[in-house]
């Protein structure tokens, strides 16, 4: 009997869980509540900008606000399918700028290309870029800090050399190309509408689809996502590869809102993606959160943006708010992870 | 899980790998190495490399980085990070500044004024890190947009530039009879300071101790919360000190000053050998790896490179950093035959 | 008949560790075959084999007979083996019906994910097991119990040829035992084959049809359960006569060194009152996760208390401060060596001299010196198998291993020593080591609190017995008094046997 544990039968260390069905509907509701959190933020920033001055939600305004939400959004997106796989992309900023470049280049070299021709090799390009940082996090087992860190610098570097100082204009793109930067569906903007398509499509996929829950797997707990047989590697790649193809996407569409364009299109943009999505409450460490919050987080640091002028407050405010505003989007959700674990161990506590 | 035997079997001799080994093996002597040929190579091909005028411009350049690459050594060894230095720089450039304007002049005291603000800001860092415990990543991204935020609300798009010119000359004056500046010497000294603290004291072993295994290290004994509270308190002074050098060296406080060189300072981290995840690397290859990315960035420039084309070289050099050292293993590892149980991926304390 | 599954000549090492050498195994079909053998007998790195896991060095395993190599869990899942390991792998974050059902969630069209079918099919399985946990909730803040409920239900969930168990039952009631044995039966009667690992032998007896033992790394024997008796396997297992293992001295009790008064943690443990002399070797026994470790953890300070104090030799120790209490003169070995004993990556002279750096530094400064000649002195009183002491600690063995931890705590040379699972995971040579050790500091003059799941260990070193049930103290039982039948009856909170 060297090894016997000392225990018998009939006890019960841990008695049923009475608190397992509220406990549940708890979770469900903190899940729910953040991303209403965020929107209601959102509204009540909307409203009170709009009391001080009634031209906020003017259809122009409303129209700039989408606008330059849409670039934001679409990497907030492609972040948080990274982050929710705990690993980051950094790199994203240099890949818009050398998808918007390549765009820029296209049409002046081959000034009859067909607008969604463009679409596809700007997002080609970018998958590939994203296929380069996955293949060496996945397949070398390296930091993706450390990796997108050096490729942000990397994908620059090409499009600083690429550019040599060049500036593409207007003049040098289709006018039909503009046009799509600027024109509106019913009063919504056409980017936006891309931005809308690629939030729909992507939520979809990671609540509906294998492939997709096993990115939160794999960002909770990435030992049990191996030993259960996930194809971790695999994922990461094809997550990396997502956040790429986002990031050239959004690089044609600054293009067609910008029309000029050098190689220092969407420098330093990749720490304020980070922060919408951590503010639209996807965990840095992953496994939790989702695109919708990322692109809520996204419009909302927009707003932030555009509402402070209104409001009489200096832009030079702009920053340091946001920089306020993840701090306490953190301090939230760690707030509420405390008291969720606390309900849910809920029963356990003896004594009196 | 594992079986015991009384011996340790399968090591037959008492000495390590060979010496030859042992130093290629480490990082540090791969990084000293690679300077000591960049520099040989570039000397023999580039004109203008070699001369005292371009290591003057080197030592300026790598000044600021280096300052505040100390104590994210030991931060990042640790297993944290704090991605917050840069905006702290501007705003102690912009409150500098803002006090010269609004008529404090006593040098000492913008100093010492400067020195307590980035001393203040990391303490604002480590308050959410070790008391909230909040993960580092996340939180200084926040600070990094509410210092450099706060720098703009301070200064606005203003630029304050009518310091005394003996400040400005002498913060980039060289030592008497050279034309290195003398400002090296505060580094070199500060150097020395956070090398014995890492490599010759208690409290170096227990960074190490934490970076590798936090939650052992406080059944050691070692304060995990305390200790790394303090690195973030000196990394905001010492990035606040590379402030005050920034301000005199361009004669000019701007709310934007040093923006992106965060990712300078830890991109030179990484290549110098220290780990991502803690534990691992030391002082003496990020002082190697800092003069070898400033060496070779000047050195490219004057052979006409594009300023901004040189960005792919420090990006190759910080993958080929990880990605080198881990392929090598991983077919050593091969070789051998012995597949090493599902590596484990830290997981974030 | 072929067996379902078998290992033939199986070596496995990590580092300088052999973990398997030699190992066998055969299951067939319709059998519950048990494996059992000490900590530290290589059964956690066979069940990793045969999960996938690892690949064995040398030797095959053999699915129908035919060799095959698993490259990935997920190739011997497809093979049809199910493993339930004995620390739960489940996603914090992902509801209880993803956990069991990921990767193989049901699908509707589109090759969506059916959310309605997946949450059914887990209320079914939650009700073959007789168990409510909402389908729905996080598995984070799930009860180390339902935990191990859930990996039961993934397990059954794929119609598995081979069902491993590994220690499957540490953390349940007795109810969720039966419920699960009634489920395993089952499974074995409809043609399955279960390996079956445990501690505990009328679990091995009532369920099991044949007996495999290992001993260090190796394969010893395997027979028909009708041919044995638990003393029969206990002496196959141990490999020498157990009496000669525990060679505790008698010592006179001298002054109190630690006094614990009303130690309250919510929701871990309840008023803790006790006292240990110098001198004493005291046990603190009871069922795993009664408290025990939490009480020691706390007394140390590495985890706070809500309520009670503390004393060392008559002075009052300041909560949640393990500098303070290393001080004072306490030493805490922990149950969890690679995570909390030791720092793996460092060398056996960083480790051995971590709670003593600010002593060995000579004006703030260490050289190196100091350390080496102390960790080098150490590392030879322990006797400390090692190349050099500047290896990493992760090369040793886990004897040596646990060597290095009392190396790091006996040179503090501290007055009261707490020892959490003193002899977990380490061979039997190197267990007789430590008790004489522990004997011997006793008789030194130190406070001893041995924190121990192993009964007889218990029995043959303590001066006296404390039994904790459910986070409350319920038993103190002098040594002349303490059998298995006293410290069980109290373990499992059966009062009126006790003392």
């Amino acid at each position: 009997m060297t090894t016997a544990d000392v225990r018998s039968r009939p006890a019960a260390p841990n008695g049923p869980e009475p608190k397992a069905e509220s406990g549940a509907r708890l979770a469900h509701r903190l899940f729910v509540v953040r991303e209403l959190g965020i929107l209601l933020a959102l509204v009540l920033l909307v409203a009170v900008t709009f009391g001080v001055n009634q031209r906020f939600l003017s259809a122009q305004n409303i129209k700039d606000l989408l606008l330059s939400s849409t670039i934001l959004a679409i990497l907030a997106v492609g972040q948080a399918i990274v982050i929710i796989t705990r690993n980051v992309d950094l790199s994203v900023g240099s890949i818009l700028g050398l998808s918007a470049f390549a765009t820029g280049a296209l049409f002046v070299d081959n000034p009859g290309t067909p607008i969604p021709v463009a679409i596809l090799i700007g997002v080609a390009l970018g998958a590939l870029c994203g296929a380069v940082n996955g293949g060496l996090i996945a397949a070398a087992r390296v930091p993706a800090l450390v990796v997108t860190l050096g490729t942000l610098y990397v994908f620059r570097g090409i499009d600083y050399t690429w550019a040599t100082g060049r500036q593409i204009n207007a003049a040098d793109m289709p006018r039909e190309f503009l046009r799509m930067g600027n024109a509106t569906v019913l009063g919504v903007p056409v980017l936006a509408l891309f931005a809308v398509a690629v939030l729909v499509a992507a939520g979809f996929l990671l609540k509906n689809y294998r492939s997709g829950r096993e990115l939160y797997a794999i960002g909770s707990d990435p030992d049990a996502a191996r030993l259960s047989g996930i194809a971790v590697g695999r994922r990461v790649f094809f997550a990396f590869m997502a956040s790429g193809a986002l990031a050239g996407l959004a690089g044609v569409l600054y293009a067609a809102r910008f029309g000029t364009l050098d190689a220092n299109a969407g420098l330093g943009i990749e720490l304020n993606v980070v922060a919408a999505v951590v503010v639209g409450g996807v965990a840095i460490f992953g496994g939790s959160g989702s695109v919708y919050g990322a692109a809520l987080g996204a419009v909302l640091l927009t707003t932030i943006g555009s509402a402070l002028p209104v409001l009489g407050v200096t832009p030079f405010w702009q920053r340091a708010a946001v920089g306020a505003l993840i701090l306490a989007a953190i301090g939230l959700d760690r707030a509420l992870a405390v008291r969720m674990a606390r309900r849910l161990r809920g029963g356990k506590t003896r004594g009196n | 899980m594992a079986t015991d035997t009384l011996v340790t079997p399968a090591r037959t001799a008492k000495a390590g790998p060979p010496a030859w080994r042992r130093l290629f093996g480490s990082w540090d002597a791969v990084l000293i190495l690679a300077l000591l040929v960049v520099v040989l190579v570039a000397s023999a091909t580039i004109e203008g490399v070699g001369s005292p005028r371009f290591y003057r411009f080197v030592a300026l350049e790598a000044i600021p980085i280096a300052l505040i690459a100390l104590p994210m050594t030991l931060v990042i060894i640790t297993g944290e990070i704090d991605l917050s230095v840069a905006s702290t720089v501007g705003l102690t450039c912009s409150v500098l500044g803002q006090l010269w304007y609004l008529g404090v002049t006593s040098l000492p005291l913008l100093i010492l004024l400067s020195l307590l603000l980035g001393a203040v800001l990391g303490a604002v860092n480590g308050v959410f890190i070790t008391v909230f415990g909040l993960p580092s990543l996340a939180v200084t991204i926040g600070t990094l947009a509410l210092y450099r935020g706060l720098a703009y609300v301070v200064l606005g798009d203003r630029a304050i530039a009518d310091y005394p010119p003996t400040w400005t000359q002498n913060a980039v004056a060289p030592i008497p009879g050279t034309v290195i500046p003398w400002f090296v010497l505060v580094l070199a000294a500060l150097a020395v300071v956070f090398g014995v603290l890492l490599y010759a004291t208690p409290i170096g072993r227990s960074l190490y101790a934490i970076g590798n295994n936090a939650e052992a290290s406080n059944f050691a004994g070692i304060s995990v919360l305390r200790t790394k509270f303090w690195l973030f308190v000196a990394t905001g002074a010492m990035a606040a000190l590379a402030g005050v050098f920034w301000t005199f060296r361009f004669a000019s406080a701007r709310a934007d000053n040093a923006t992106g060189l965060e990712l300078a300072v830890v991109a030179a981290v990484l290549l110098g050998g220290v780990s991502i995840f803690g534990g691992r690397g030391g002082l003496v290859g990020v002082i190697a790896a800092v003069a070898l990315l400033g060496i070779l960035r000047n050195a490219l420039q004057l052979a006409d490179v594009p300023a901004n084309a040189l960005t792919i070289v420090t990006g190759t050099l910080l993958i080929l950093s990880v990605v080198g050292p881990n392929l090598v293993r991983m077919a050593r590892e091969r070789l051998r035959r012995r597949r090493p149980a599902t590596t484990l991926e830290r997981k974030p304390s | 008949m072929l067996p379902v599954l078998a290992l033939e000549g199986v070596d496995k090492s990590f580092g300088a560790v052999a973990a398997l050498r030699d190992a066998r195994l055969e299951l067939y079909a319709g059998e519950a075959h048990a494996l059992v053998g000490e900590n530290g007998a290589g059964k956690s790195t066979l069940v990793k084999i045969l999960a996938g896991v690892h690949g064995p060095d040398t030797g095959s395993v053999l699915l129908d007979g035919q060799p095959v190599a698993f490259g990935s869990p997920a190739d011997a899942r497809a093979a049809g083996i199910a493993v339930i390991y004995q620390e739960p792998t489940l996603f914090p974050d992902l509801s209880v019906a993803e956990n069991i059902f990921m990767g193989r969630q049901p699908l509707k069209g589109l090759r969506r994910i059916d959310a309605a079918a997946m949450r059914e099919r887990t209320n079914e399985l939650f009700a073959r097991l007789g168990v409510r946990i909402d389908p729905d909730r996080p598995a984070r803040g799930l009860s180390i119990a339902d935990q191990q409920l859930v990996e039961i239900a993934k397990a059954l969930s794929f119609d598995a040829r081979v069902l491993v168990m590994d220690e499957p039952t540490a953390a349940l009631s007795g109810v969720e035992v039966d419920r699960l044995f009634a489920v395993a039966r089952s499974l074995r009667d409809n043609g399955a084959a279960i390996l079956f690992i445990s501690h505990r032998f009328d679990e091995v007896f009532s369920l099991c049809q044949r007996v495999t033992v290992m001993r260090d790394g190796r394969w010893i024997a395997t027979d028909e359960i009708g041919n044995l008796t638990v003393d029969g396997v206990v002496r196959t297992m141990v490999g020498r006569d157990i009496s000669a293992l525990f060679p505790k001295m008698a010592t006179e009790p001298g002054e109190v060194r630690l006094q614990v008064d009303g130690l309250t943690r919510h929701g871990y443990f309840d008023d803790v009152s006790f006292t240990v002399r110098g001198g004493e070797i005291v046990a603190l026994a009871g069922l795993v996760g009664a408290g025990r470790s939490e009480v020691a953890r706390a007394i140390f300070g590495v985890d706070r208390y809500d309520a009670g104090q503390v004393r060392v030799d008559g002075r009052p120790l300041r909560p949640g401060a393990p500098p303070a209490a290393i001080d004072a003169g306490l030493a805490l070995v922990p149950e969890d060596r690679r995570q909390q004993g030791l720092v793996m990556e460092l060398s056996i002279e960083r480790n051995a001299t971590l709670p003593r750096r600010w002593a060995l530094s000579r004006l703030g400064l260490l050289f190196g010196g100091g350390e080496r000649r102390s960790a080098a002195e150490w590392a030879k009183r322990l006797q400390v198998k090692a190349a050099r002491n500047t290896d990493p600690v992760s090369t040793l063995s886990g004897g040596n291993q646990q060597k290095v931890v009392l190396a790091k705590w006996l040179s503090t040379a501290p007055r009261v020593l707490m020892i959490d699972e003193p002899t977990r995971g380490i061979d039997v040579g190197t267990k007789s080591e430590v008790h004489r050790l522990l004997s011997q500091l006793a008789s030194e003059g130190v406070a001893v609190l041995m924190v121990s799941s192993e009964l007889p260990e218990v029995l043959g070193m303590a001066d006296r017995v404390l039994v904790m049930h459910e986070g409350r103290l319920v038993a103190d039982i002098p040594r002349d008094q303490a059998d298995e039948e006293s410290v069980m009856f109290a373990a499992t909170g059966q009062r009126g046997a006790a003392a």
